[in-house]
């Protein structure tokens, strides 16, 4: 962890327009649950349907996306992040500190909204909104890390991100009982059932393997991301 | 502190764009010259620790530089991309450089390196309201807070007027004076002439000449020079030329005498003598290849 890469960093990431986009979707998911309350139709199962297909299934890719790509990928496009590079400083370290910003910026922008919403519906009831939460907050960090890397590796890793989070995790994954297994969302889902004690929230996905992956995907990204740092290459434009 | 080069070559799939470079870059201040697409970025970027060499090493004071981010305490980068934070002001850059160098005292190793730059004035507005120059200052200021023993500079005259040139020239040679090394790159001769005691040249990936201001100047002088001559009488003037031994070929054109020029300095004289002698008018004598292009592949086809 490095200070004062984290925070021109977090100056990057938040600051203009960028903020907006990442204000944009937790500020959806409360519109929804205010409405549901407001129709009435803030049941349970609702709220359970609510919290898997919008803030996991949806806002938690695109954050992990946003964040995870924003914290490097556009200063590796304008070459700014030379400035850092030339430094007496480890490159995993930089990997690290920008992980940490990209982690934090989720957990902000979607476990907290995620909560938010939950409690917003049912309260504490059935530890709904502390299981999702706590699934937001953990599958977000492993988005975060995921898409870090992909932001070192290709200059088209925004694409690839959403294509992965659409059309994996979003398609393949719903028709495809195999491909379940390798989907954040459902390691997510896994680790907000573990909490919650709902009978709407039922998941096919043990924990032992959800932990793991997680942990796997996250600690991977970082690592791997810092390698590649170290041997990051300036090709000429001549 | 000594940049060593051994047989370095980079190439990207079948296009080799450094071929066989092997130099030493001392204290004082060498300028890398050659064309466009010469390779120069390619071997900078290699020196910098910015590009792995596909054959051959880079060292600094015998320390690998490829991968060790230990080496960036003695170098400072000043690359040549525009971009920097547009979101910081300068006096925030170049204080994050210090800090990231993790100096003593950070704002004061930033005051200074503003002041060095002639930055003061503007050090507390945003980059992004900077012109080019003026970033091209800043980011020299970031590159030299923690005082390093080599300084490596991609172009770093492009975009600058002429007075922000001179000033940065002064930092160089005065910096090259203090025992320092450091390397610049550029296409324009007259640059690195006024700069650098060391002139390496550079073409098509290899290294064609070595050598102080003034050997390269001669050795660029002391080439076949090509004219073309226009005159009140071009074949008189032709017959008298072809009897002196400077004048390596002559041929009659329809736009006038092109003549190959082989002793520069001989011909130059004997010129307007000959001319005079046989009663011819001079009208116009243009060179026909002054351009760098052809003084460069000159360079290169003799050092084959």
């Amino acid at each position: 962890m490095n200070g004062v890469i984290a925070g021109i960093s977090y100056r990057a990431l938040l600051g203009r327009r960028r903020i907006w986009l990442l204000v944009l979707l937790p500020a959806v998911l409360l519109a929804l649950a205010v409405l549901l309350r407001t129709v009435g139709a803030d049941g349970e199962r609702a709220t359970v349907e609510l919290l898997k297909t919008f803030a996991i299934g949806i806002m938690l890719p695109l954050l992990g996306l946003i964040a995870g790509t924003g914290v490097i990928a556009p200063e590796i496009d304008d070459g700014t992040i030379v400035h850092l590079l030339s430094k007496p400083i480890p490159r995993p370290v930089i990997a690290q500190t920008k992980f940490l910003v990209a982690a934090s910026v989720v957990a902000v922008f979607a476990a907290v909204p995620t909560f938010l919403a939950a409690y917003l519906l049912v309260g504490l009831e059935s530890g709904v909104a502390a299981g999702f939460t706590l699934g937001a907050l953990i599958g977000g960090v492993a988005y975060a890390a995921l898409f870090m890397l992909l932001g070192v590796v290709t200059r088209h890793a925004v694409t690839i991100g959403i294509a992965y989070a659409v059309i994996w995790e979003g398609l393949v994954g719903n028709l495809v009982p195999g491909a379940r297994r390798f989907s954040v969302q459902q390691w997510a889902q896994t680790v907000a059932d573990q909490i919650s004690t709902s009978s709407f929230l039922t998941t096919e996905i043990g924990l032992g393997f959800a932990a793991t992956a997680l942990a796997v995907v996250t600690a991977g990204g970082v690592v791997w991301a810092g390698q590649r740092l170290r041997s990051f290459s300036l090709t000429g434009d001549e | 502190m000594n940049l060593e080069l051994a047989q370095v070559s980079r190439w990207y799939g079948n296009v080799v764009a450094v071929n066989d470079v092997t130099m030493t870059i001392g204290p004082g201040v060498t300028g890398l010259l050659g064309p466009n697409g010469a390779g120069k970025s390619t071997l900078l970027h290699m020196m910098a620790g910015f590009l792995a060499p596909s054959g051959g090493t880079v060292t600094l004071d015998g320390t690998r530089i490829w991968r060790n981010h230990e080496i960036y305490r003695s170098i400072g980068l000043v690359p040549e991309r525009e971009a920097v934070y547009g979101f910081l002001t300068g006096r925030q850059f170049v204080l994050s450089s210090a800090l990231l160098h993790k100096l003593p005292d950070a704002e004061d190793a930033a005051r200074k390196a503003l002041a060095t730059v002639e930055m003061e004035g503007a050090a507390d507005r945003r980059i992004e309201t900077y012109s080019k120059g003026m970033r091209q200052r800043v980011k020299v200021a970031a590159a030299l807070v923690h005082d390093p023993q080599v300084l490596l500079l991609d172009e770093p005259f492009n975009g600058m007027d002429p007075r922000q040139r001179m000033h940065l020239m002064d930092l160089i040679r005065s910096m090259g004076t203090a025992g320092k090394t450091i390397l610049f790159s550029s296409h324009i001769l007259e640059e690195v002439e006024r700069v650098a005691q060391q002139i390496e040249v550079l073409v098509a990936g290899r290294h064609a000449a070595s050598g102080d201001f003034r050997e390269i100047r001669r050795r660029m002088t002391d080439r076949p020079h090509l004219f073309r001559v226009r005159s009140s009488d071009d074949r008189r003037l032709a017959s008298a030329l072809i009897a002196d031994a400077s004048a390596g070929a002559v041929s009659l054109t329809e736009a006038g005498l092109e003549v190959r020029a082989v002793d520069f300095r001989r011909f130059t004289w004997l010129l307007p003598r000959l001319a005079r002698d046989a009663g011819v008018r001079v009208l116009q004598i243009s060179p026909a290849d002054e351009d760098l292009e052809s003084v460069f592949s000159y360079l290169i086809n003799r050092s084959r």
